[in-house]
C-alpha cells in the first residue's frame, strides 16, 4: 500500500519534472559544457579547455562590465523598491475600497499592454537633444543649452529600466501588504505608536517576502538585459548581457557560454544571499 | 539591345519590354511547368532582399522566392552554421572569406552565366579600368574564384567557378549635416574633430566600423597601416587607442547598429556627421532634411555583395537558382538597385531599365533634367542637383579599401568589445 502510494506520487511529479529536465536543466547543461569548447572564426568544436574562462577573467573589461552591470541592478532596484514600495502602499492602505484598490491597480498595469521595446524607444524623442523635454526647458527658461546627458547617458538607462521593471515591485509588495491583519496596526496605534514606527516596525516587516520577491524579479531582469542598454545607451555602454551577445554575433558561442555560465552563477549566490534573508516559502 | 531570338518562351508571351531577358538562357519546355511549385529560400543583408525582388520573380520566371532579411552578423552566423535552412546566400564578400571555408557553399559555374562578360572588371580581375589600382582590403575579386568545385581555397585569377554572383555594390562615406555644420567637410578625419563633440556616430558593427576607423586614423596621420584591411595587432592597438580617448573625451553621440538607428540620428539633429549608409542619406533626405554624403579626399570604403549557392541545392532547384541569377543580371534589379543609389553588377542591363535622366543623374553623375525618385516614389533630386560624388567611375574609381575580414580578426574583435565597454 505504501510502496503503491510513494509510485503514484512519483508519477504524478513526473510531467513537471521532464518538462524541468528538457527545457530547464538540458539547456543549462548544455551551456556549461559549451562554455568549455574552443572555437575558430567560423565554427566551434568540442574540447576541455579553460581558454574561455581564462580570457574572461583575465579581461580588465569583464571586471569593468561586471561592475556596470551590479550598478544599474543596484540603482535600478533601490529606485523600483522605492516607488513600488510608496505605490503598494498607497493602494493598499490608503485608498479604502477594494473596487478602487482593483481599478487603480489596473491603471498601474494599462503601459504593460504595449511592447517593452516600445515603452522603451519612445524614450529617444523624448529625451533627445531637439526633444520634448529639452524644448520644453528651454522654452520655460530654465536651461539654455540643450541637456545632453539626458539621452544616450547612464540617466537614460536607469531610466528606461525604473520605468519598465517598476510593476514588478508593485505587484507583489501590493500583495502581501493586502494580506496583513489590519487589526495588527489598530493594536500598534492603540499602543501609541506613531505612524513612523507602524511603517517600521509593523508594515516593513510584515512586507518583507513582497519586497524580496520583487527584487528578484528586478535585479535578474537588469542583470540578464541587454536591450535596454543598448538603445538607452546608444551602445555607448555595455552590461553582461551586451558582452554575450557580441559574443553571439560573432559566432563567438563558446566564450558566450562561459560569460553567460558566470553571470548565471553570479545572479544565483546574489538570489541566494537574498534569501537568507527571508524565507518566502514560509511567507507564501 | 540583345537579339530577340534569344527571349525565353515566357518572355516572348508577356511581350512587355521590362521582362526583356528575364531569361537569357532559354528554358528547357520539359520543366517550364514543374519550376512553378520551386521555393527557393534566400536570405541576406537588408540592402537587396526586398519584397519588390520576390514579385518580380514570381511574374518573370514563375517560381516562388521567400526572403529573409538579417544584420550582417547573423547572416554570417547563418551561412556558417545552417547550411540547410537556405538555399541562396545573399552575402556581402567579406562574408564569404569567412563562410566559403566551412564548405556550405558550392561553386557556380561562369558558363551558364549569360552576362558574364559584362560584369564589372572589379569581380573579376579587380580593375575598374585597366588603369586602377587595386585598394586594400577584402576586394572582391581575391575571393571571388575557386580553382575547381569543392576547392576550400581561394583561386588568384578568374577561372570557370564563380563563389559569389555579384549583385549589388556600394563606395560608402561619412554623412553629414551641411545646415547643422555649415563648413566644408573634405577629410576623414574630421569625424573625430573636437567642433563634433558629442555629435559623431560611427557604426557598432565591428568588421565595418574597424575600416571606417583606419580611414579616420590615416587621415588625422596618427597612423600609417600597412594593409588597413589586414591590421597587424599594433596597428589594431594604436587605432583603438585613438578612439577609446576620443570616447571617453564624449565625442560620439551614440554608436548605431541597424540602418533605421543611422537615419534617426542624423534626422533628429542628435549627430551631424557619422559613418553610414547610402540609403540612410537618401531616406533622411526624403524627409526634407539636408544630408550630404560627402566625397573624402583620402577616398571611399566599399563593400560589394553577391548571391552565393547552397551546397545542398540540386536537380530542378538548382536550374532554377542559375535562371534566377541570370535573371538577376538582367537589368530589372539593376535598374531597381541603381535607382537606389547601389551599382548593379552589369550596369549596361539596367540602363534599359532606367530612364536617361535616372542614368544620367545616378550612374553618369550628370545634373538631373528633371524630379529623381526612388522606385519607392521618394522624391530624392530636384532637377539640376548632381549626385555626391559624381559619376559611377569616380566613386568607384577612388575606392581606399573594401569592407574586409582580417587574420587578426578575433583579436580585433575582443578589443572592439573593450572599445564599446570602455
Amino acid at each position: 500500500m505504501n510502496a503503491h502510494r510513494t509510485l503514484f506520487g512519483w508519477l504524478q511529479a513526473t510531467p513537471l519534472a521532464l518538462v524541468m529536465i528538457a527545457f530547464l536543466v538540458a539547456p543549462i547543461v548544455m551551456i556549461v559544457i559549451v562554455s568549455f569548447w574552443g572555437a575558430t572564426e567560423f565554427s566551434i568544436y568540442p574540447a576541455f579547455q579553460f581558454d574561455n574562462y581564462q580570457f574572461l577573467f583575465g579581461s580588465p573589461v569583464t571586471y569593468k562590465v561586471f561592475l556596470a552591470t551590479f550598478k544599474y541592478a543596484a540603482v535600478t532596484w533601490a529606485l523600483t523598491l522605492l516607488i513600488g514600495f510608496t505605490v503598494a502602499y498607497f493602494l493598499a492602505f490608503h485608498v479604502r475600497s477594494q473596487t478602487m484598490q482593483i481599478a487603480l491597480f489596473l491603471l498601474c498595469t494599462i503601459p504593460f499592454w504595449t511592447s517593452n521595446i516600445i515603452r522603451m524607444i519612445s524614450w529617444i524623442p523624448f529625451l533627445g537633444r531637439n526633444g520634448i523635454a529639452n524644448t520644453a526647458l528651454q522654452n520655460w527658461g530654465l536651461i539654455d543649452e540643450p541637456l545632453e546627458w539626458l539621452l544616450y547617458s547612464d540617466f537614460s538607462v536607469i531610466l528606461a529600466f525604473v520605468h519598465l521593471y517598476t510593476l514588478f515591485m508593485v505587484v507583489p509588495i501590493f500583495n502581501t501588504m493586502m494580506r496583513i491583519d489590519r487589526s495588527l496596526l489598530e493594536a500598534a496605534r492603540d499602543n501609541g505608536a506613531s505612524g513612523a514606527q507602524i511603517l517600521r516596525h509593523v508594515i516593513i516587516p510584515l512586507t518583507k517576502p513582497g519586497i524580496m520577491i520583487g527584487t528578484i524579479f528586478v535585479v535578474t531582469l537588469v542583470m540578464g538585459d541587454f536591450v535596454t542598454v543598448r538603445f538607452m545607451s546608444g551602445s555607448q555602454s555595455a552590461n553582461v548581457g551586451r558582452l554575450i551577445s557580441n559574443d553571439i554575433a560573432l559566432l563567438q558561442y563558446p566564450s558566450a557560454a562561459a560569460t553567460a555560465v558566470v553571470l548565471l552563477a553570479t545572479v544565483l549566490i546574489i538570489i541566494a544571499v537574498l534569501l537568507r534573508f527571508v524565507n518566502i516559502r514560509k511567507e507564501l | 539591345m540583345m537579339s530577340k531570338m534569344r527571349y525565353s518562351r515566357r518572355s516572348m508571351l508577356k511581350g512587355g519590354a521590362a521582362a526583356v531577358a528575364a531569361s537569357t538562357l532559354p528554358a528547357p519546355m520539359i520543366w517550364a511547368q514543374e519550376i512553378k511549385d520551386v521555393t527557393l529560400r534566400q536570405f541576406g543583408t537588408g540592402v537587396s532582399n526586398l519584397n519588390e525582388v520576390g514579385q518580380k520573380v514570381k511574374e518573370d520566371l514563375g517560381f516562388t522566392l521567400e526572403m529573409t532579411a538579417l544584420d550582417s552578423d547573423s547572416v554570417t552566423q547563418r551561412a556558417a552554421t545552417q547550411p540547410d535552412s537556405f538555399d541562396i546566400a545573399d552575402i556581402e564578400y567579406w562574408i564569404c572569406k569567412k563562410v566559403w571555408p566551412t564548405g556550405n557553399l558550392q561553386a557556380m559555374d561562369t558558363s551558364k552565366i549569360a552576362n558574364y562578360d559584362k560584369i564589372v572588371g572589379i569581380f573579376k580581375d579587380g580593375k575598374l579600368t585597366p588603369e586602377s589600382v587595386i585598394a586594400q582590403g577584402t576586394a572582391p575579386h581575391s575571393v571571388g574564384f575557386i580553382e575547381k568545385p569543392g576547392a576550400t581555397g581561394f583561386a588568384d585569377e578568374p577561372t570557370q567557378w564563380m563563389t559569389l554572383i555579384p549583385t549589388i555594390y556600394n563606395a560608402d562615406t561619412l554623412g553629414i549635416r551641411p545646415d547643422l555644420i555649415g563648413r566644408p567637410i573634405n577629410n576623414w578625419s574630421e569625424l573625430l574633430n573636437p567642433e563634433f563633440k558629442g555629435k559623431a556616430s560611427i557604426l557598432d558593427i565591428s568588421s565595418i566600423g574597424i575600416m571606417d576607423m583606419a580611414m579616420v586614423c590615416e587621415s588625422m596621420g596618427e597612423i600609417q597601416y600597412g594593409d588597413k584591411g589586414n591590421m597587424t595587432r599594433e596597428e589594431i592597438d594604436k587605432t583603438f587607442a585613438i578612439f577609446t580617448e576620443a570616447k571617453q573625451n564624449g565625442q560620439f553621440r551614440a554608436f548605431w547598429k541597424s540602418f533605421d538607428e543611422s537615419v534617426n540620428l542624423m534626422a533628429s539633429g542628435e549627430v551631424v556627421i557619422q559613418s553610414m549608409w547610402s540609403p540612410a542619406i537618401t531616406a533622411v533626405k526624403s524627409r526634407g532634411i539636408p544630408c550630404v554624403y560627402q566625397p573624402l579626399e583620402e577616398g571611399y570604403r566599399s563593400w560589394g555583395g553577391g548571391i552565393g549557392l547552397s551546397k545542398s541545392l540540386s536537380g530542378l532547384e538548382l536550374d532554377a537558382a542559375y535562371e534566377y541569377i541570370n535573371w538577376y543580371l538582367s537589368g530589372w534589379v539593376g535598374g531597381f538597385l541603381m535607382r537606389q543609389g547601389y551599382y548593379s553588377a552589369v550596369p549596361e542591363t539596367s540602363k534599359e531599365h532606367m530612364s536617361e535622366n535616372e542614368w544620367g543623374y545616378w550612374f553618369e553623375g550628370k545634373e538631373a533634367t528633371g524630379e529623381i525618385t526612388s522606385p519607392f516614389g521618394d522624391v530624392l533630386a530636384q532637377a539640376g542637383e548632381t549626385r555626391d560624388g559624381g559619376s559611377f567611375y569616380d566613386r568607384m574609381g577612388s575606392v581606399a579599401c573594401w569592407n574586409a575580414v582580417m587574420d587578426e580578426n578575433q583579436y580585433m574583435v575582443r578589443k572592439w568589445n573593450e572599445f564599446i565597454a570602455s
